[in-house]
């Protein structure tokens, strides 16, 4: 279940063994580190972690860091500072797609809340928390610049305004549909306004 | 009407897609500056346009860039701030989303004015939408021979990157953001060494918001003289303003700076007044960070004069009984707003979003918190009011980069002008659980922990 964010990590060498991202990715990860000069392809860290993230079933396990840290050959510390400072890197497991609803002033101001209850209420979870079936977790979130369009929420690459609990409704039911794991990464991605 | 710089060609349909972009005028700005100006007077011009950052700090853009150092041998970077996180600010993503052609164009003029070869679009993580279409532009640009080497068979070759977050407030500010760019954990730089001299990978860098770069190519194409005709004394030019909160029409609006903060607030052409007929309470004009405004000194200053939408006019009367203009995020409270309620959850916010570099911003913003959190469940005392103010004044002006400062202005300003309603928490904790209060339980409530002193 769920490991700490903090303390000692549990590491599974077997597991780690077992590791590969697709070619895909690797591509990709090669072509980030080719953004920036000599030497300094550390660089491409952060948006390696996006694609690590989205390899790995949505969160990033000590054993998907020390992956990483051996892809970028730099030192697996190096990955967890960053992986542990950066609020959109799950250090937990998360259902396929996370909700992130903002909390702050002017969402807050036209309704959020409401919506966070809502959202909980029709699945039956708590803030931070993930439905059984591990289709959806619940998570509160700060500003996503867009205070002109609230309340909203994210969902990997997609961007949902002026939610109301009809449009929650509908979103929930396609999600559900689709059955997808949704990644920030996403090429394809519906945002509604 | 006002006059548009940036959003002029807004309404044109498929103005993201370079063909369109280039047809009505786009990347005049490049052709102008590469083959008729030399790298000085891009930055003569830019000086003349009296353009300030539009991020938040309003630091003259001319004298930013004439500060870069040029030492033989060394590359020099030009690095977007695209990290546009302040609570209450979505100018940046409108203008990256509809119009992403106008950032490439003015960060290619803007590179030249610096002699940087390779520069980079750091666009935040949630933002990751926006990034697959300014990197789509890129990839035009890059196709039709805007980027590359050899720009134009002038000589010049640059290439442009973008890189996304990984989801911090913190990295907008500038030598964070540089960190966070060489893949570290986003703790700000203690300065100087600016980055002018030493930023990215130690080299000399400028840093810019989306919204100045942009500005850099109607500069470019109009002249530094016509930019500065608009607006009044030293707030030239136009600025993006993301109007929200409870107001008929939030949205993103091209102002000329200057417009009567009324005018902005109540006219249709903008705002269009308060939502559902109530009156206003408050308003923060400037992002989340600065003071908020008590409704009698939003549209007018406390000598009487009409308050403007520009750098001086906001910040009129100090902190005593002013605020500032900020990133633009204008945020309008109607009367049934709850002041400390509102107060508090910026704290959370701050609280949530300092590094935990400075021990004043990392522990004081979490004791505000708690203390905000307490008052407002009505389980507060007078002296947590006096309390606030205490550990306000001692975060500001004590850390390595300006979140502290951040943290603390709006509550000290929520207590300077709204003290009564504290009072009122502290004096009525019955009436504060009322609904209509705007106070509700959180689904998860947060247990408040003791403080000491």
């Amino acid at each position: 279940m769920a490991a700490p964010t903090q303390g000692t990590r549990e590491f599974n060498p077997e597991v780690r063994g077992k590791i590969r991202f697709s070619d895909e990715a690797l591509q990709t990860i090669e072509a980030l580190m080719k953004r920036y000069p000599e030497g300094k392809h550390k660089s491409a860290l952060l948006p390696v972690l996006h694609v690590a993230q989205a390899e790995a079933d949505g969160w990033l396990s000590a054993e998907v860091m020390d992956y990483v840290a051996e892809l970028m050959k730099i030192s697996s510390i190096e990955v967890f500072e960053v992986a542990s400072f950066y609020s959109m890197y799950n250090l937990k497991p998360v259902g396929k797609c996370v909700l992130e609803v903002c909390r702050t002033s002017s969402c807050w101001t036209r309704g959020a809340e409401d919506i966070v209850d809502y959202i909980g209420k029709k699945l039956n979870i708590r803030e931070g928390e993930t439905t059984p079936d591990g289709m959806f977790t619940l998570k509160t979130v700060e500003c996503l610049g867009s205070c002109g369009s609230a309340p909203m929420l994210q969902c990997g690459a997609e961007y949902h305004e002026n939610l109301t609990e009809n449009r929650v409704d509908a979103l929930l039911d396609r999600l559900r549909t689709e059955g997808k794991r949704k990644s920030y990464t996403d090429l394809d991605f519906q945002n509604t306004k | 009407m006002s006059r548009k710089l940036l959003l002029a060609n807004d309404h044109i349909p498929g103005i993201q897609s370079y063909e369109v972009y280039r047809s009505n005028g786009g990347y005049r700005s490049v052709e102008k500056a590469l083959k008729t100006m030399s790298p000085d007077d891009v930055v003569e011009e830019v000086k003349k346009s009296g353009l300030r950052g539009r991020g938040g700090a309003g630091f003259p853009t001319g004298m930013k860039w004439s500060f870069l150092a040029k030492p033989e041998g060394v590359p020099r970077y030009l690095v977007c701030n695209a990290d546009e996180s302040e609570p209450g600010t979505f100018k940046d993503r409108y203008l990256m989303e509809h119009i992403p052609h106008i950032l490439v164009e003015g960060m290619i003029t803007s590179s030249f004015a610096l002699g940087a070869n390779t520069s980079y679009i750091y666009i935040r993580g949630e933002y990751f939408y926006v990034a697959r279409i300014v990197e789509k532009a890129i990839a035009e640009a890059y196709a039709n021979g805007w980027l590359g080497k050899n720009i134009l068979g002038t000589g010049f070759n640059h290439d442009m990157y973008v890189q996304v977050g990984g989801g911090a407030y913190i990295c907008g500010e500038e030598t964070a953001l540089l960190e966070s760019l060489e893949g570290k954990r986003g703790n700000p730089r203690i300065k100087p060494p600016f980055p002018a001299i030493a930023g990215l990978y130690g080299c000399p860098t400028v840093v810019n918001n989306v919204e100045t770069i942009a500005a850099v190519v109607p500069i470019v194409n109009d002249g530094g003289d016509e930019y500065a005709k608009i607006g009044i004394g030293r707030s030239t030019g136009t600025k993006l303003i993301s109007a929200s909160g409870n107001i008929n029409k939030p949205g993103v609006y091209e102002i000329e700076l200057g417009v009567p903060v009324e005018e902005f607030i109540f006219s249709d052409q903008y705002c269009g007044g308060i939502a559902n007929g109530k009156r206003m309470k408050a308003c923060v004009p400037g992002g989340s960070s600065v003071p908020i405004l008590p409704d009698y000194l939003v549209c007018k200053t406390a000598a009487g004069e009409d308050r403007l939408m520009t750098y001086e006019s906001l910040s009129d009367g100090g902190f005593a009984t002013g605020s500032m203009l900020g990133s633009g995020g204008f945020i309008v409270y109607d009367e049934n707003q709850c002041i400390v309620r509102n107060t508090w959850n910026f704290s959370r916010f701050y609280h949530h979003e300092s590094c935990g570099q400075c021990s004043p911003c990392r522990e004081g913003t979490g004791w505000m918190e708690r203390v905000l959190h307490r008052l407002e469940k009505g389980m507060g005392n007078m002296s947590d009011i006096d309390l606030l103010v205490e550990v306000a004044k001692k975060i500001e002006g004590n850390t390595i980069c300006p979140l502290g400062d951040a943290a603390a202005w709006p509550v000290a300003a929520a207590v300077r002008h709204f003290r009564h309603e504290f009072e009122h928490h502290v004096l009525h904790p019955d009436k504060v659980k009322d609904p209509k209060h705007g106070h509700r339980e959180p689904i998860m409530p947060v247990k408040p922990q003791p403080v000491t002193a």
